[in-house]
Parts: C-alpha cells; structure tokens; sequence
C-alpha cells in the first residue's frame, strides 16, 4: 500500500490504541490521523497521559494499533510479525530514548556500533561508521569510555549516535532532554536541528518547550487525539 | 558479538556470578563424585578380578568364591578335565582355611590360602621370598603386626581349635618366608599363604579340595565358550567368568548405583535451578535494557542465544572448578570408605574415568541450556513499548 500522502514519510488514519488495566479498558489513542513530510522536525507535546509516547511507540513499530492504519515510507507497519517489524526498525527506525539505555557493558563505540552488528555490516566498516558518528556528535575523543564514564550530556549523544548507525529513514526521540540539565539540554536541541538541516526526519516526544520550539512543527495532544498539527 | 554480550553481562555482576559459578561448582562436584561412584566400584572390581590374569573361576555349586566354607572335591580329577580343553592355559586351585597362630600365649586368628606359587593370583610378594618349600609361610602385614614377628621367624600355626578341650589341631611349625599384599584382602585382615599341600596336610578333612580353582585362558580364546564349556564338563562346580562375576556384583551393588543416580540426578536439578534463578533474576533487572535492545532492532532469536549463552557459561565455569572439587572430594571419601572392614584394600568406590568427566560436564552444559531456556524466552517475549514504559515510571 502507498502511503496517503507521497512525500509522507509518515502516515497514521485513524488510529486507536486500547490498553486492558484490570477490568477497564484505556483508550490511549482515539483516531489519530497524523502526517509526517520527509525531511520534516515534528514534536508532539501534550499533558502527560495524552498518548504521546503511545503516538511514538506505534510509529517506531514497538506497538500495535487496535484499529487504524500505520505507514512508515510507504510501507503498511500496523500489523508486521515480530521479524518483519523487528528488521523494519533495525533498518529505518532509530531510537533515542530520555535515559539513554546504553549497554553499560559496552563503550561508547562499540554500543554505536551495536545495531550495525545486528545488521551483519562488516567489523571494519562499522566500526569506521561508528567512529565517524560519534567524531559527528562531537565524542572522537571518548570512544572507547563506557557510559558510567560519561556524563548524561556525553550519554545521550552517544544514543542519538547509535539511533543513526544504520542510517534510519526515521529518527524518533521520547523526552530526549528530559534526563539533562538546562545547558545540556541545549546541546542536545542544537543537534537536533543540525542532524535535521543535514537531512534527517525527526518525531520528538516532549515537555520541554524549548525543544519544541526548535522544531519546525508542534502537534498538540489531548486524551488521546490530535488537537492541533 | 553475543558471546561478549553475554560474558559482559556477567562481569558486570562479578559477585553474583561468582557465587552462581561456586553453587554451581559444588552441584557438579557431587554430580561427578555420584558418576564416578555409580559405575567406580563396578569396574574397580572388573580390574581387579582381571588384575592377575585369570578369567574364569571355579566355586563350589551355588556360591561365589570365598562366599562360603564349601570346597570342592576331587581337585587331581578336575585338574586333568580342565587341561583337556586347548583353551585353557593355566589353572589354580586354592584352599582356604581359617588357622590359629600360638604368639607365646596369645591366639592370632586369621586366614591361610593354600595355592601353587607359580600359577597363584591371590597376592604380591612385597619382600622375602614366596613359598618354595613346604615349611614356608608368607603373611600380611597386619598378620605380621599381630603376632610380632618377621620374616625368618617360624610360627606355630593350627588349623582347628577344640574349645571345649581347648586343644589345636593340625599344627605345624612354618617360617615366614616374605611379606605379601593380598588382591582381594581387606587391610584388617590377617591373612597368610602356604603351598597348598602343606595346607591339606595340616587338615586331613580338606585332602584333595579346593574353594577355588583359578583358569587363565589361552591368549585370544573366548573366556565365555570356555566357561561354557566347563559347566558342561563339572556339573558340581560354578564357573565364573569376569562377566557374570560383574553381573553379579552389578545385582548386588545395584541400590548403591541406584542411590547414586538419585543424588546425582539431584545435584544437576540444583545446579540447573540455580543457573535459572540467576539468569531469571538478571533477566528481570534488565527489562528495559532488553526492551531497548528490540526496539534497535536486535531480534528475539539474538537476545535467546545471549541469554542461554549466560546460562551456559556459568554452567561450563561451574562444571570445570566443580570437575576439579569433585576429584578432590571423591579421593577424600574413597579413603574414607576403603578403611571399611572386611572390604578388599584394592577396591575403589569412586574410581576416575574420562567417560564419567565427560558424562558429567556434558549433562551440565545441556541443563546450562536448560536452564537459560525460561529466562531467554522471558526476555523474548518481553513486550517492548510495556517494558519501556514501566522502566520510565520505575
């Protein structure tokens, strides 16, 4: 199936998400329609409880809708096995998430490298990529620190690192400031914008307002909907 | 790559895992100790009946060697029967009697074998010399001990007591010739041997008998046609070859075997439930870390090999310390058991073979597997947006 929109990188039609909590029935998400252009800096704000992150998981392919359809570059997402969506996200979908989830076990380079590994790409060439990355989040010189060695700044780029190792299609951020002090927080901001400058569709999850301002589209939730995009 | 995941994951817990590879290290140990004793005293037994070179033994009809004071007569007659089968190379008759040493005032009891000192396979001459003359006597060391004497003492040795008269029977004077360490002895045992004739001779009842007749068959012939062949041959007498004697020993060892196995069996689950808790353990305090692992793109199958990885590796770690504790163990309780009385000093009740090793570090690894199957399939079957979310509330 095309996606609604040609230049969509993103396509939801009214999609639902219905939890079970005990013997209620939560609508996290009731019939969102949402569309991303390529290219595009998305951030979906919201009080906490409106279905952000739930809106976030479904696109990266982490969840699946109850009802609606889902596209990501043109290809139907909504309901892949747990191969077909475990490979799609390895090759389009790069995650960052707000406490960074580095492998403490592994430095900095080899956890940027780490979905290049599972993609079967060549040692040699992975670990150039991996180091040409993190020199690009500006961390050439703590390669080889592991991330109880760093700090939550030098972490999250780490993570913004290794969510582009496999050149996504799509990057995807829930509250990727929301760990960091102000200053920061800011640093993260700006290279969001220059990773978005230098081509890459980016979907933030957040509260923090200046992240939301950088980007160049607010959608705004309320239980569940889309209120304003 | 999952190879280093896993063992990193590992290190990261240096104590925990430590103390997993210890639990686990001591279950294979009994694990090992309880392989080695299922099967030990079985085929310690088998080296030892093949020790001396004879195959077959001759008891009296219905016992096992020594088992009773059953002799079998007309030893001339069987002698010359058996020497009409090609087959068979050489044959031992022995006596055995129980005798009564006179130490000044004392009465040392103990055992006499009467045997053929160029074809006998009861004992090692350990010094001295073997029983060449008639009057020559070669004992043990504990019999030695007893009676306070050495070799080129002559003792005054009876084969019957009369309590009531309190009188000796067939005495006679022997020198002790040579110190000898008997096969199938025990170490609190007072043991002795003499030519056989000088035996008979001291008991007129026992002339022309023997408990035992010893058989070497020739070089490649089949000990069990040979066996065949004699029990057509002597209806009157048992013969014995190292198979059924092992099949006879296996009936009547088969509740230690069976007692092993259970211990056994019951070490490996320990070993196996603790590597699970362990790995388990893990596996629910990285939940957000695997979950972030999936959603990255690494697949169910990968983080499965990773996590039963970790289980196997602790397994294999525990198994080669536990190998190692278990030899160390085994050797300690064999001297324990081997000072049991009555017990032949070359028996061993927990005897090393590779086969056992193998065996053991072999089931380990599988319940390794075993064991990091649930948790693997947990953290497979972690559902990653759930997993998230309950790790950003926590």
């Amino acid at each position: 199936m095309s996606a609604g929109v040609e230049s969509s990188i993103v396509s939801l039609r009214d999609v639902r998400r219905d939890y079970a909590l005990g013997a209620e029935r939560v609508h996290a998400l009731q019939g969102v329609t949402l569309e991303v252009e390529r290219g595009d800096y998305v951030a979906i704000v919201g009080p906490s409880g409106c279905g952000k992150s739930t809106l976030l998981n479904l696109i990266g392919v982490i969840d699946q809708p109850t009802s609606g359809t889902i596209a990501i570059a043109g290809k139907r997402v909504d309901a892949m096995s747990d191969r077909e969506a475990t490979q799609f996200r390895l090759r389009n979908i790069g995650f960052v998430f707000q406490r960074f989830y580095l492998l403490p076990i592994l430095s900095a380079l080899e956890n940027v490298a780490l979905p290049m590994a599972e993609a079967k790409v060549a040692k040699v060439a992975r670990i150039e990529r991996a180091t040409e990355l993190l020199r690009y989040v500006g961390l050439g010189n703590r390669e080889r620190h592991r991330p109880s060695e760093l700090s939550g700044g030098e972490q999250q780029r780490v993570a913004i690192a290794r969510a582009l190792s496999n050149g996504p299609t799509l990057l995807l951020a829930d509250e990727p400031t929301g760990e960091l002090d102000a200053r920061t927080g800011a640093e993260i901001i700006s290279l969001f914008q220059r990773l978005n400058a230098d081509g890459t569709t980016i979907v933030v999850v957040t509260h923090d307002e200046d992240l939301a301002s950088a980007a160049r589209r607010k959608v705004h939730m309320r239980d569940g909907k889309v209120v304003d995009a | 790559m999952r190879g280093s995941l896993a063992l990193a994951s590992l290190i990261r817990h240096r104590a925990r895992t430590v103390l997993a590879v210890l639990g686990v290290a001591v279950a294979a140990a009994m694990l090992l100790d309880m392989v080695m004793l299922a099967t030990g005293m079985r085929e310690s037994f088998r080296e030892l009946l093949l020790s001396r070179g004879f195959e077959i033994r001759l008891a009296p009809k219905g016992t096992l060697p020594f088992d009773t004071d059953a002799t079998i007569p007309g030893v001339g007659a069987i002698t010359a029967t058996l020497r009409v089968n090609p087959d068979i190379r050489e044959i031992s008759p022995v006596l055995g009697a129980s005798i009564h040493i006179l130490a000044g005032n004392r009465d040392v009891s103990g055992s006499a074998l009467g045997i053929d000192p160029r074809v006998q396979g009861d004992y090692e001459l350990l010094s001295g010399r073997d029983v060449t003359r008639p009057d020559a006597i070669v004992v043990n060391d504990h019999l030695l001990s007893q009676v306070g004497a050495s070799i080129g003492d002559t003792l005054v040795v009876a084969t019957g007591y009369d309590a009531q008269t309190r009188t000796y029977s067939g005495q006679r004077k022997l020198v002790v010739t040579g110190r000898v360490k008997f096969i199938y002895g025990a170490n609190d045992q007072s043991s002795s041997a003499m030519r056989r004739e000088t035996l008979e001779g001291m008991n007129e009842r026992s002339r022309d008998r023997a408990s035992l007749f010893m058989v070497r068959v020739r070089k490649g012939a089949n000990a069990e046609a040979v066996r065949d062949w004699i029990d057509e041959q002597l209806p009157n007498v048992t013969a014995i070859s190292i198979a059924t004697a092992i099949a006879q020993v296996d009936e009547r060892l088969s509740y230690f075997r069976q007692l092993a196995l259970i211990l056994g069996a019951v070490s490996l689950f320990v070993g196996f439930l603790l590597v699970t808790t362990l790995v388990t353990v893990s596996v629910n305090e990285r939940a957000g870390e695997i979950a972030v692992m999936r959603a990255i793109g690494v697949s169910r199958s990968h983080v499965v090999e990773q996590i039963v990885l970790e289980g196997v590796a602790i397994s294999f770690a525990g198994a080669v310390f536990g190998l190692a504790l278990g030899l160390v163990t085994a050797r300690y309780l064999n001297t324990i058991l081997s000072a049991f009385p009555g017990l032949p000093m070359a028996i061993d009740f927990f005897l090393f073979q590779p086969r056992a090793a193998w065996s053991a570090l072999g089931l380990l690894i599988a319940s390794g597997v075993g064991a990091g199957i649930y948790p693997a399939w947990r953290a497979a079957s972690l559902p990653i947006a759930e997993s998230l979310r309950r790790e950003a509330i926590a």
